[in-house]
């Protein structure tokens, strides 16, 4: 290195150099002194601003939008004051605004929203594992995921009129069957009297599989993303071990996107529970005091079993269709009704919501890749 | 520049000679005039390797000279990539394995496969080990536990995890984690095991017990490996085969590829002066 250094002198002292030899050729001569103190630039002034009033249009945006909930939530518990008590949930519908409450709702909501679960995560989970394990890049495969995203984008209304032509009359034809009139012959030899079944035609399941329509494209691309997000190597090694394909999705890729697949599940159900459109075009009760199959406390889920087989197959009325009604009412007092109807809805969404925190955060402690 | 002679290849791991001339020995796989193409852009021209029985055999070569895509067709992991598409022979026990008939799943039960990168599932370090048994359908907790131990032991990993089986594989450290991959190959009970650069990611005191692994399980196992470090081939290799552009250019036992190769190709690779 020494024999480089022709001038003899250490590469330390010769400034601009390295090693004795110019960086940037003849100007190796000192560059002029710069200075960090910040002002002294124009142009570096402008950007620095420019940057600032950046940051503040987007704390702007953030606190503009916090601001319109809280006052939405302050005006709805302001409006609430003066129904909003126990009884409120304990009591069903009423004419008058003083006894109004919303627990043919409550429960309505509820048996639609397990129903609903109950048929969208088995079809919207199975879709999306054909389509992200399954299914080989074919041009019906990438039209099915370009359309699933324009499917939930439709408004729900229009599943509402789709659920009332297919569900509706469905549940019709089937209730025509089972009227205690029906008498079916089988191979000629005895007949058979179905016996009678109190079923609506406006009944809970039809409800349930409308919103299912509702809520399938959103379940569906919750667990694609989820079963993407989960690392290939886990199924290459799975296949590399002896595994078949249905053992790796069964075994490895399934629970490893199990947080991400119920976070999205949970919060599409939530989306399903504020739906009121597709329900009113069903033809639910506006105005019911009937909670399905006549239960009215978690404890007759247990001690009245005949019921429980009733209440999928009973008329409903939902929690956003009874605030709906209430809104409407003439009646000024029914304005802190349909406060307080807002506000049970807005607790009930609050606790599924925090229910999916809780899920993703103690299942994905769990997957460390 | 480094000069070709037996002084500089490093020693080799116990168990491993390299000078036995292996072609006596009978074959574990063999590979027949293999070509291999991913959609129209060929990657393997005219492949043909012979693997012998119990022995360790190293595949080296500059980055995409096709080394690991071979490794691939031999327990049929090319089979997971779209428009990927091979003509020619591999037999594996004499049978040829790119035979349509041919039940991949108990192909791969046969012949396992470690990956550069650790891949343990997100589960226990039992249950990792236990998978391969698991889903070819044993059941039985005892003779589950009694393999977790003895492939445990096999791949050196048991004396620093027996007390805790069953807390998380993510827990353990990189070199740890390729052990414990070795130990769920080997639970599948097979006689071939692929391993693709299973030291590349890892730090020298890993990489040394895996090579010293390498020298204990050839004595039971078939071996081939997929290796960026010619020491490491050097090391732990009875034969070398050396590949460049898709071409098996030569392949013969270690000692002889790394001081007196045939071809003037693989001298220079050897050598350092490319690749």
């Amino acid at each position: 290195m020494s024999e480089q250094n022709p001038s003899g002198k250490s590469a330390r002292t010769n400034a601009g150099s390295i090693n004795g030899a110019p960086i940037n050729g003849e100007s190796a001569k000192r560059r002029p002194a710069v200075s960090f103190v910040s002002g002294g630039d124009r142009h570096i002034r402008s950007r620095l601003m420019l940057s600032r009033v950046f940051a503040w249009l987007c704390r702007f945006s953030t606190y503009a939008a916090l601001a319109v909930l809280v006052v939405l939530l302050a005006a709805i518990f302001y409006s609430s004051i003066g129904r909003l008590s126990p009884d409120f949930v304990t009591n069903t519908n009423s004419t008058s605004p003083l006894k109004a409450g919303i627990l043919a709702g409550l429960w309505g909501s509820f048996w639609l929203i397990l129903f609903t679960a109950m048929f969208s995560v088995p079809v919207g989970v199975g879709s999306a594992v054909y389509l992200e394990e399954i299914a080989k890049d074919s041009m019906l495969v990438r039209i099915i995921k370009v359309n699933l995203a324009n499917l939930a984008g439709v408004p729900s209304i229009v599943y509402g009129i789709l659920g009332y032509t297919v569900f509706r009359t469905s549940a019709a034809a089937i209730a025509t069957l089972f009227d205690g009139k029906h008498v079916i012959g089988i191979l000629g030899l005895f007949k058979v009297r179905l016996s009678k079944l109190p079923i609506y035609e406006d009944n809970i399941l039809v409800g349930a599989l409308t919103l299912t329509l509702v809520i399938l494209p959103t379940v569906i691309a919750a667990s694609q993303e989820a079963l993407r997000s989960v690392p290939g190597s886990i199924r290459v090694a799975s296949l590399a071990l002896g595994a078949t394909r249905w053992q790796t999705i069964w075994r490895q890729v399934i629970p490893a996107a199990l947080p991400g697949i119920s976070t999205g599940v949970i919060l599409s159900t939530s989306r399903a529970i504020g739906e009121a459109a597709p329900l009113i075009m069903l033809g639910a009760l506006t105005y019911t005091s009937m909670c399905p199959g006549g239960i009215e406390s978690p404890l007759e889920l247990l001690t009245k079993p005949a019921q429980l087989l009733q209440a999928p197959l009973d008329q409903f009325t939902a929690m956003p269709i009874e605030i709906y009604d209430w809104s409407k009412q003439p009646d000024a007092r029914f304005t802190a009704v349909a406060a307080s109807g807002i506000v049970v809805l807005l607790v009930v969404l609050l606790s599924i919501n925090s229910v999916a925190m809780v899920v993703r955060h103690f299942a994905s402690r769990r997957l460390k890749w | 520049m480094p000069t070709l002679s037996s002084g500089n290849v490093p020693p080799s791991v116990a168990g491993v000679d390299r000078d036995l001339d292996m072609s006596a020995h009978p074959a574990a796989i063999e590979a027949r005039h293999l070509d291999f193409y991913y959609g129209e852009h060929q990657v393997l021209f005219d492949v043909s390797l012979t693997v012998p029985e119990r022995s360790v055999t190293a595949l080296i070569g500059p980055s995409g000279c096709g080394k690991s895509t071979f490794l691939r067709t031999m327990n049929r992991m090319n089979d997971l990539i779209e428009g990927s598409r091979c003509q020619g022979e591999i037999l594996v026990e004499g049978q040829n394995i790119m035979d349509p008939a041919v039940d991949v799943v108990l192909l791969r039960k046969h012949v396992g496969m470690v990956f550069q990168k650790s891949t343990p599932f997100p589960k226990s370090i039992f249950d990792n080990v236990a998978y391969g048994p698991r889903v070819a359908g044993e059941k039985n907790r005892a003779v589950l536990a009694d393999l977790v131990e003895s492939c445990l032991r096999k791949a050196a990993l048991w004396e620093e995890v027996k007390d805790r089986l069953t807390t998380s594989a993510m827990s353990l450290s990189g070199g740890q984690q390729q052990r414990l991959c070795i130990a769920r190959t080997l639970a599948t009970d097979p006689r071939i095991i692929l391993m693709d650069e299973p030291a590349s990611a890892l730090d020298p005191a890993s990489t040394d017990r895996i090579e010293n692994l390498i020298g204990e399980l050839c004595a039971n196992y078939t071996i081939v490996i997929v290796t960026h470090n010619m020491q490491q081939a050097s090391r732990v290799s009875h034969q070398t085969a050396f590949f460049y552009k898709g071409k098996l250019i030569e392949s013969g036992p270690t000692m002889k590829i790394f001081t007196h190769p045939s071809e003037k190709k693989t001298e220079d690779y050897i050598t350092g002066r490319f690749g």
